[in-house]
């Protein structure tokens, strides 16, 4: 976003001018091994090394974290992460690694978590220096989450749990998991409680982790299996029972309509190799103007040229719903655009990959090992990666549900 | 890139402008009232007649929507676009008919006339008096360069198409071409030599007329060469007018058809229950969303702008505002006739008022494919 900088608050020009002084002096350079396109398809120790020590200096630098208490380890600012997020996307800085604690376990932790353990456990979130995984989706929990059968029971001071969880990104990187589970067999919703688990010491020990093969060939999510594992009492956020709830703070953020922004960071990785930009109508237009169609360019097509305009069309009027979601007297409902993020940001991302299939046509039978492959075979894996988000952290089926229930008020679809 | 506020430029007064405009519409214009005044008549063969409240008309002049935007030098409150825009959106909601939207259209042309002539035609305006462009052809062009009428020694011949609420305006401007370059031109309606015949049209919240001119003396608004700027400087206000027309009877549609989807029960569940019936609701109300997003947007980065010192992104915003306007009029004229089911096919239900305003605004000043077609050359290039 060219022009976000034209809004700022002083405290956030201040900040502005600070972060793009202090990326363009502490950009961490081209990586020394594969970067793949998000983290969520991280499998190499050595990338995420790389991609750890990049947020650990992102962070000590108060580009991460902006807008969280200094008492948990952030920057005690005040909408200062969307500029922070702005500028590194601007520097096209590496993306950061532990993208589901930043995203989902830190809101859920910092407003629900005693103040011991929130202060114990963000900083090292927040830098990267603990890698935190999701224990929500089970084998028979998807769209219909509450449908949790994973069981924690209490004995003496602690928790004893058992069950089943998958589709767990990284998973297999994992110190900590922030778990949803149930403690009550008799009440569906209110049957909920609500964990942070240390994870890592007890892989072999009461934790098992399976690596699940997605279908563009990555891994980066897995299955991990609980037998008895043991967790301190310490670390249930809120009361007993209250884990829908919690939840609910998990996944607002998730859907990109939670109280705080997330750190986000990136640009970079898809240039690294010979990749393309495969979120941007800008890079749709290069990649047409390089392929052909009927003896001409594929940007000379009408029809190619119209569904580019579509997604261009789209994308503005994704940052405009974000602008007027700012100010109370443009908006009908608090949180009718909030909860339309998901579904049209994800959806966004599909359609657009999925017109560089038109653009390339018979070439768009390759992929990541041909070396004709345009953009190295990165707008397949991206379209076929676009699936992950449709589905996850709610399939758009339930968030339109959501949002037809919620903001228009019609009949639940139960 | 011009700098922008951050809240569209939607101040206190315009935002108190825009719910002044809501009350009004809610305490006169219920749909209920409109469908009286203006379908009383089904009949399709029905004489084309021109239905509309001149007192209401008057209200909202002692109110000050007409001077709104006119520029106080020239008599009006000085307000920016997006003031225009929040009343059209509230007219749109309200299925409106008046010659508002022609009125505001034409004053955004005036101002960008800069003469004593347009100045003088602006604080008419801004007393009252109702105006309309005459700046289409035959073939309906929305290009400003193309009119089928012709300015020789101050007097107008030839003819103009698919003016605005021609019935209800008292004065046009009209664009003409000389052998210099196409001029602007004021003429009143009673002008001598003027005929105007009105179109058999199906929105019923306005009208709409084809005009002869033979030998029409007309005042000169824009010297030949500098009224075909003038129109193009104005275009994309207008876009972003017309659009937020769209997303104010967009909204209607979709409030009035998820309050339907509330009660109606079938097979024992109120429709809304249904996915087949609540996801495309939902999706109405993502692409309200994003056109009102994009009308506000352009409407600012236009207000943003005087100087014109980057003109060609007020253009492409205006495009992007109207071509998604134009999708969702249709999307969402379309779904809440279908979910109204067998009452929405009928005469009696309002949805057809909306429908029919819908369907006449995402064609007018360009549908989404023009605009599409324009944005592609703006951001691809043009092709080879």
């Amino acid at each position: 976003m060219a022009d976000a900088d034209r809004m700022d608050t002083p405290e956030q020009a201040e900040f502005r001018a600070y972060c793009r002084q202090w990326l363009s002096a502490n950009h961490p350079g081209q990586p020394p091994v594969r970067i793949p396109l998000g983290a969520l398809e991280l499998s190499d120790p050595a990338a995420l090394a790389w991609l750890q020590a990049w947020q650990k200096s992102a962070y000590d630098a108060g580009l991460v974290g902006s807008d969280y208490s200094k008492a948990v380890g952030g920057g005690g600012h005040t909408d200062c992460q969307t500029i922070a997020n702005q500028e590194m996307q601007r520097a096209k800085t590496p993306f950061l690694p532990n993208i589901i604690g930043l995203g989902m376990a830190a809101p859920t932790v910092y407003f629900h978590a005693q103040e011991e353990v929130k202060n114990a456990l963000l900083p090292g979130l927040l830098s990267g220096a603990e890698i935190w995984c999701q224990g929500f989706s089970e084998p028979g929990a998807g769209s219909d989450l509450a449908n949790q059968q994973t069981f924690a029971e209490k004995r003496g001071d602690s928790w004893v749990i058992n069950g089943h969880k998958v589709w767990t990104s990284l998973a297999h990187f994992a110190d900590w998991m922030i778990l949803l589970c149930r403690t009550d067999k008799a009440d569906k919703y209110n049957g909920l409680s609500y964990f942070v688990v240390p994870i890592q010491p007890a892989v072999g020990k009461g934790v098992t982790v399976r690596p699940l093969i997605k279908l563009t060939g990555e891994t980066g999510f897995n299955e991990v299996i609980f037998d008895d594992l043991v967790v301190e009492d310490k670390y249930r956020l809120d009361a007993v029972g209250a884990g829908w709830k919690v939840a609910m703070t998990t996944l607002s953020h998730e859907r990109g309509a939670g109280m705080l922004v997330t750190p986000s960071a990136g640009g970079m990785s898809q240039e690294n190799t010979k990749g393309a930009n495969t979120s941007s109508p800008t890079a749709l237009i290069d990649l047409a103007k390089t392929s052909y169609r009927n003896g001409k360019t594929a940007a000379d097509d009408p029809l190619i040229r119209d569904e580019i305009v579509k997604i261009a069309i789209r994308q503005e009027a994704f940052r405009q719903n974000q602008r007027r979601t700012l100010v109370p007297a443009l908006t009908d409902h608090p949180m009718r655009i909030p909860l339309q993020n998901k579904l049209i940001g994800t959806e966004f991302n599909q359609d657009l990959a999925e017109i560089t299939y038109d653009i390339q046509g018979p070439a768009s039978s390759l992929y990541l090992n041909d070396d004709n492959a345009a953009g190295g075979g990165e707008w397949q894996l991206a379209y076929m990666n676009s699936f992950g988000v449709t589905i996850a952290a709610g399939a758009n089926e339930v968030q339109r549900n959501i949002l037809g229930e919620r903001v228009l008020g019609l009949a639940k679809s139960k | 890139m011009q700098e922008q506020p951050k809240n569209f430029g939607f101040g206190e007064d315009e935002t108190m402008l825009r719910d002044s405009a809501k009350k009004f519409f809610s305490d006169h214009c219920s749909a209920d009232k409109i469908h009286r005044q203006v379908a009383s008549d089904p009949n399709i063969h029905r004489n084309i007649e021109c239905i509309w409240d001149k007192g209401l008309w008057q209200q909202i002049t002692d109110l000050g929507w007409t001077a709104a935007c006119v520029p106080e030098a020239a008599g009006g409150i000085g307000m920016p676009l997006v003031a225009a825009v929040a009343l059209a959106e509230e007219a749109g909601r309200a299925a409106f008919p008046s010659p508002l939207i022609a009125t505001f259209n034409t004053t955004f042309v005036l101002r960008e006339c800069a003469s004593a002539a347009a100045n003088s035609l602006l604080a008419e305006i801004a007393a009252g008096k109702p105006m309309t462009l005459a700046i289409t052809n035959k073939v309906g062009s929305w290009e400003p360069a193309d009119t089928d009428v012709s300015v020789t020694a101050g007097k107008l011949n030839g003819s103009a198409w698919f003016v605005q609420d021609a019935g209800k305006a008292e004065g046009l401007l009209v664009s003409a071409r000389a052998d210099t370059g196409v001029g602007l031109y004021y003429v009143e309606k009673t002008a001598p030599g003027m005929t105007m015949t009105a179109d058999g049209i199906i929105d019923l919240t306005r009208d709409q007329a084809h005009i002869n001119f033979r030998n029409v003396d007309a005042i000169e608004v824009a010297a030949p060469g500098t009224g075909v700027v003038a129109i193009m400087h104005a275009l994309p206000a207008m876009q972003a007018i017309v659009a937020a027309d769209m997303v104010g009877a967009g909204e209607w549609l979709l409030q009035t058809t998820v309050e339907y989807a509330k009660v109606r029960v079938q097979f024992d569940r109120p429709l809304g229950f249904f996915q087949a019936v609540k996801h495309p609701l939902v999706n109405v109300m993502i692409e309200i969303d994003k056109a009102k997003s994009l009308a506000y947007n352009a409407a600012c980065a236009i207000d943003s702008d005087p100087q014109r010192k980057d003109f060609a992104n007020c253009v492409k915003l205006a495009h992007m505002a109207k071509a998604c306007a134009s999708e969702m009029a249709v999307f969402s004229s379309s779904r809440a006739v279908q979910f109204h089911g067998g009452i929405g096919f009928t005469w009696e239900c309002y949805v057809h008022l909306f429908f029919k305003r819908q369907m006449h605004n995402q064609a007018l000043y360009g549908d989404a494919k023009y605009h599409r077609t324009k944005l592609a050359d703006l951001l691809i290039g043009k092709a080879a």
